[in-house]
């Protein structure tokens, strides 16, 4: 057992060496055999396989899964498109063939190089495409010479086509072809080169389920690489189909009267967070993403001053105005600076320091209480009320609320707004949060910044009694043969901070709003449904001093934004809305009248 | 300092083995590079290469001044150097396809987990050679090594390069077995590879998964991965006993083989030299190998035979992985064939490699 020094016994080593030299020796033996089995017994056969050089790969591209609305109406199909491909390796004379198909079907020479060109030099064997989506007529022409065409293939492939342009173009997206760091990243599955994958919007986010598998077969060619037999099949799986929670109907009004405006309209069932309506005005059309948009269409969707590719709902931050008294007041009520009897003086307007805040109505609404206050939108009872409840109360219950927070809705890019805190402030700017400062945010001015989801969520919990839902695009999923792959169920993110009688008191004034003698949306009362709701008027510019309601003389880019967020029926909602108008005004005129008719049709249903 | 008998112990004809064996490479670099590139690429790629393998000798030479034995005394600082290195690319690392494995330092990137398996074999020759002893080592000898091949294979699995970690782990373990362990303990350690097999499997990345599978059944996969090994066997079987001549390889021309030039070199050689070409190569390093075993064998110091037979153990591992892989006799990992395959993190390693060997033959005669 004596353990060595650092001589080694060489009788020992030579041992250990013999038996390393004896595992070296048979393995290497191994691989000499393999060799003598492939070159040698089987070399004959091998030989033949490569001198016809016959063996080909060709892939089968898998149909993307279907996309429909919630009541099952088709949305987003897949059409075939005949796409010519060239198999360099049987074509012989590569130029002599483009040349001819270039005569034959019309289309520039060079176009049709670059395409080559773009494949690289290597893999001769494999299909390149030449052209993708030629007519039928293209089609028909060179199916007639086929036999003049050695190397020219054409293959049937199954290409997306977005059945209403231009609807709901935002919350769907579109396809575009995989680009180089996609493709090295891993995150997509069953890709490669050449392959569409969705880029923006539900084909995105939904990729994996709808991209399906692409499959393939091995074939014999002759020397024309003209096919002599299948050796092997590998069918495609089709990608799974999406049920939208998505209305069609409702959709389609909603971007009708947001045309020729900028603006964004979301809709949901406040009974379980599903969106029923997504639009952003300007809109785009998907269809022009097929195989590449052209550069012209790119130049020109980009330069729009409405930015048709943001999408407003999720994308676009706005001060959420007058709509944010709603959570002045949960904040207050819950913190009981103030009740339900408080009442406030309002002259038109507040002085705070030596500074003079001033509410929207000039000669003042008196003395009034909070139902009265949300009712009118007084700005000098907000005043009140913010200076009482501070800052960062303020910002806790809008956060309780939220906004200030990403709604995790299943889409890519979603911005989350702005709720400052004095330690916000400090941190960004390094300057103490002003007392003035408090003022403004109390009414939804100042650093305050929401998305136009994040308030149809809001107002949809406060419509249902308290719950936020977490917004649902997908209800289900499922294969091509209808069999169900996964449901998405409606998730709870939580509950708005505040009891169940400071509810009803803030529910009763939303009632007021619209329902209301004097309530500021009053002109979009139905006849069969009761709408409760808040207006909002998001300043672009401050206005000066006496200078009240004279927008209408402002330049476009001046114009205050418009907001209407609202529920209907008031007692059980069954939908809950929230509506913004770039450059409307004011949001009881442009922004709650589209609101009304969407209530007015979605109602027709129940 | 430097002895004059050093230069008199110098061991000319292993230099000129591995000179013949990089030669081979270079000609079928070459052939395996004009299929798939144009003339200009193929220029820039094969110069690349003769400037990894004249930098490899260089830095081989060089090497020499150093006594190896200084290596023994180093060990742990080269190997924390090395465990340094494999952190700092999960940090700072370039990503490419994938993963994180390079590490760009000025204007060369370097691939920490190929320096690795030289500081691992150094270190557990430092460790096995205080402990060896007839009766072979027990559980409580073991644990220092485990615990030095461990942590690398973690770091480098990460990145993720399972094929890397695996050879890391396959050159360690032959160096132990090599240094013989008690037969109980051997046995419970292979109960324990064994029951860990259904765990590595669920730990595996879903194309690595597909890899096995697909070697396991080649028809699994006729598109993918399957296809490949297909077109490699067309490849190697195609070139019989003679083979069809240099640069007239069809397979090879017509690219049908995505890493060629890399990881599939061995179906260049096939096709265009056939059985004879190839057992040659496999003659080449049949005849390096027993020179590494020979070192060992005339080394008469613990730690040098250990440390010989460790790069032997690394070199045969590599041969036989990727050959073997080619051929069809095992799944797809990215092994490089030593001196063969174009990349410079592989030349260098190999070539300090064989600068330690001959090293440890230039001094066998000088006392400890």
């Amino acid at each position: 057992m004596a353990v060595f020094d650092k001589n080694p016994d060489k009788e020992w080593i030579k041992q250990r060496l013999i038996g390393a030299s004896i595992c070296i020796l048979l393995l290497f033996l191994l691989l000499f055999l393999r060799l003598v089995y492939l070159q040698i017994i089987k070399g004959e056969e091998f030989r033949l396989l490569s001198e016809k050089n016959a063996v080909r790969l060709q892939s089968i591209k898998s149909s993307r899964g279907l996309i429909f609305d919630r009541n099952k109406t088709l949305l987003v199909d897949n059409r075939p498109s005949f796409n010519i491909k060239i198999v360099r390796e049987d074509a012989g004379d590569v130029r002599k063939i483009v040349r001819k198909v270039a005569g034959l079907i019309q289309i520039p020479f060079q176009e049709l190089m670059e395409n080559i060109a773009k494949a690289g030099k290597g893999a001769f064997y494999k299909p390149v495409t030449l052209k993708n989506n030629i007519s039928r007529d293209q089609l028909a022409i060179l199916e007639a010479h086929k036999f003049d065409l050695p190397g020219i293939q054409i293959d049937i492939e199954p290409t997306r086509y977005y059945i209403y342009k231009k609807t709901a173009a935002h919350l769907i997206g579109y396809l575009g072809e995989i680009n180089y760091d996609e493709l090295k990243s891993n995150n997509y599955l069953n890709v490669r080169a050449g392959d569409s994958i969705g880029k923006y919007g539900i084909e995105k986010s939904f990729q994996e389920d709808l991209h399906g598998k692409r499959g393939g077969r091995q074939v014999e060619v002759d020397a024309n690489g003209r096919i002599i037999k299948i050796l092997r099949t590998i069918e495609p799986v089709a990608g799974f189909d999406l049920n939208l929670t998505l209305d069609l109907g409702l959709q389609q009004a909603a971007e009708k009267m947001l045309e020729n405006k900028v603006g964004a309209v979301v809709a949901m069932d406040p009974n379980n967070g599903d969106i029923l309506v997504m639009a952003s005005s300007p809109s785009f059309d998907q269809n022009d993403f097929i195989g590449g948009i052209s550069s012209k269409k790119w130049a020109s969707l980009i330069s729009n001053p409405g930015k048709p590719m943001v999408n407003k709902a999720i994308q676009a931050e706005y001060p959420p105005a007058s709509t944010y008294k709603i959570i002045t007041s949960l904040a207050a009520l819950e913190e009981k600076h103030i009740d339900i009897n408080t009442e406030v003086f309002c002259p038109g307007f507040l002085k705070y320091g030596n500074r003079k805040f001033r509410c929207w109505k000039k000669y003042g609404h008196g003395r009034m209480a909070i139902t009265d206050g949300l009712t009118q939108s007084c700005d000098v009872f907000y005043y009140q009320a913010g200076i009482q409840t501070g800052v960062d109360a303020l910002a806790q219950y809008a956060t309780g609320c939220g906004l200030g927070v990403k709604t995790g809705i299943m889409l890519g890019n979603e911005r989350k707004g702005l709720i400052p805190t004095s330690a916000w402030k400090m941190r960004r700017f390094n300057e103490p949060w002003q007392g003035g400062e408090t003022l403004s945010i109390a009414i939804g001015q100042g650093f305050d910044l929401v998305t136009p989801l994040q308030m149809a969520v809001f107002i949809a919990a406060v419509g249902n009694g308290g719950t936020l839902y977490r917004p649902r695009i997908v209800k289900s999923i499922e294969s091509n043969d209808g069999k169900s792959i996964k449901k998405i169920d409606p998730e709870i993110r939580g509950g708005l901070p505040a009891s169940r009688e400071t509810l009803d008191i803030v529910r009763n004034a939303l009632f007021n709003v619209v329902q209301g003698a004097r309530g500021t949306a009053r002109g979009i009362q139905l006849k069969n449904v009761d709408i409760a709701g808040k207006t909002g008027t998001a300043q672009v510019f401050s206005i000066k001093k006496g200078e009240e309601n004279k927008s209408e003389k402002l330049e476009y880019a001046l114009r205050d934004h418009a907001w209407f967020i609202c529920y209907a029926p008031a007692e059980n909602p069954v939908i809950a809305i929230s509506v913004i108008i770039e450059h409307g005004e004011h949001g009881s005129t442009t922004a709650a009248p589209v609101a009304g008719a969407l209530i007015e049709q979605y109602m027709k249903n129940f | 300092m430097f002895d004059r008998r050093l230069i008199e112990n110098f061991d000319w004809g292993f230099v000129i083995l591995i000179l013949t064996i990089s030669i081979v490479g270079l000609v079928i670099l070459y052939s395996a590079l004009t299929a798939g590139h144009d003339a200009g690429v193929v220029h820039i790629l094969f110069k690349k290469q003769i400037i990894w393998m004249g930098s490899g000798f260089i830095i081989m030479i060089i090497s020499l001044l150093i006594d190896y034995r200084e290596l023994d005394k180093l060990n742990l600082f080269i190997y924390a150097l090395c465990v340094g290195l494999l952190v700092s690319v999960m940090i700072f690392g370039q990503l490419g396809g994938g993963s994180r494995r390079w590490l760009v330092l000025g204007f060369v990137r370097i691939q920490p987990s190929e320096l690795m398996k030289i500081a691992l074999i150094i270190s557990l020759s430092s460790v096995y050679s205080t402990c060896v002893c007839q009766t072979g080592l027990n559980f409580n000898k073991l644990i220092k090594p485990a615990v030095l091949c461990i942590i690398p294979f973690i770091l480098i699995v990460n990145q993720p390069d399972l094929g890397t970690g695996l050879l890391l782990l396959l050159i360690a373990g032959s160096i132990t077995l090599f240094v013989k362990v008690e037969r109980r303990v051997l046995v419970a350690l292979s109960g324990l590879c064994f029951a860990a097999i259904p765990l590595i499997w669920f730990t595996l990345k879903s194309y690595q998964k597909s890899r096995i599978l697909t070697f396991l059944n080649p028809d699994r996969d006729p598109l993918g991965s399957g296809y490949h090994i297909i077109q490699s066997k067309i490849a190697i079987g195609s070139g019989m006993m003679t083979g069809k001549g240099f640069l007239k390889g069809t397979q090879n021309a017509l690219s049908f083989l995505p890493e060629q030039h890399t990881d599939f070199i061995v179906s260049v050689l096939a096709e265009e030299w056939g059985l004879i070409g190839c057992s040659a190569l496999l003659i080449l390093y049949f005849i390096l190998l027993f020179w590494g075993l020979n070192i060992a064998y005339n080394c008469r110091n613990m730690f040098g035979s250990i440390l010989a037979f460790g790069i032997t153990a690394m070199i045969f591992c590599q041969v036989f992985i990727n050959i073997g892989m080619v051929m069809g006799l095992m799944p797809v990992v990215g092994v490089p064939l030593p001196l063969v395959s174009y990349g410079g993190s592989s030349v260098i390693t190999n070539m300090v490699g064989f600068g330690i060997l001959l090293n440890i033959r230039m001094r066998r005669f000088t006392p400890n």
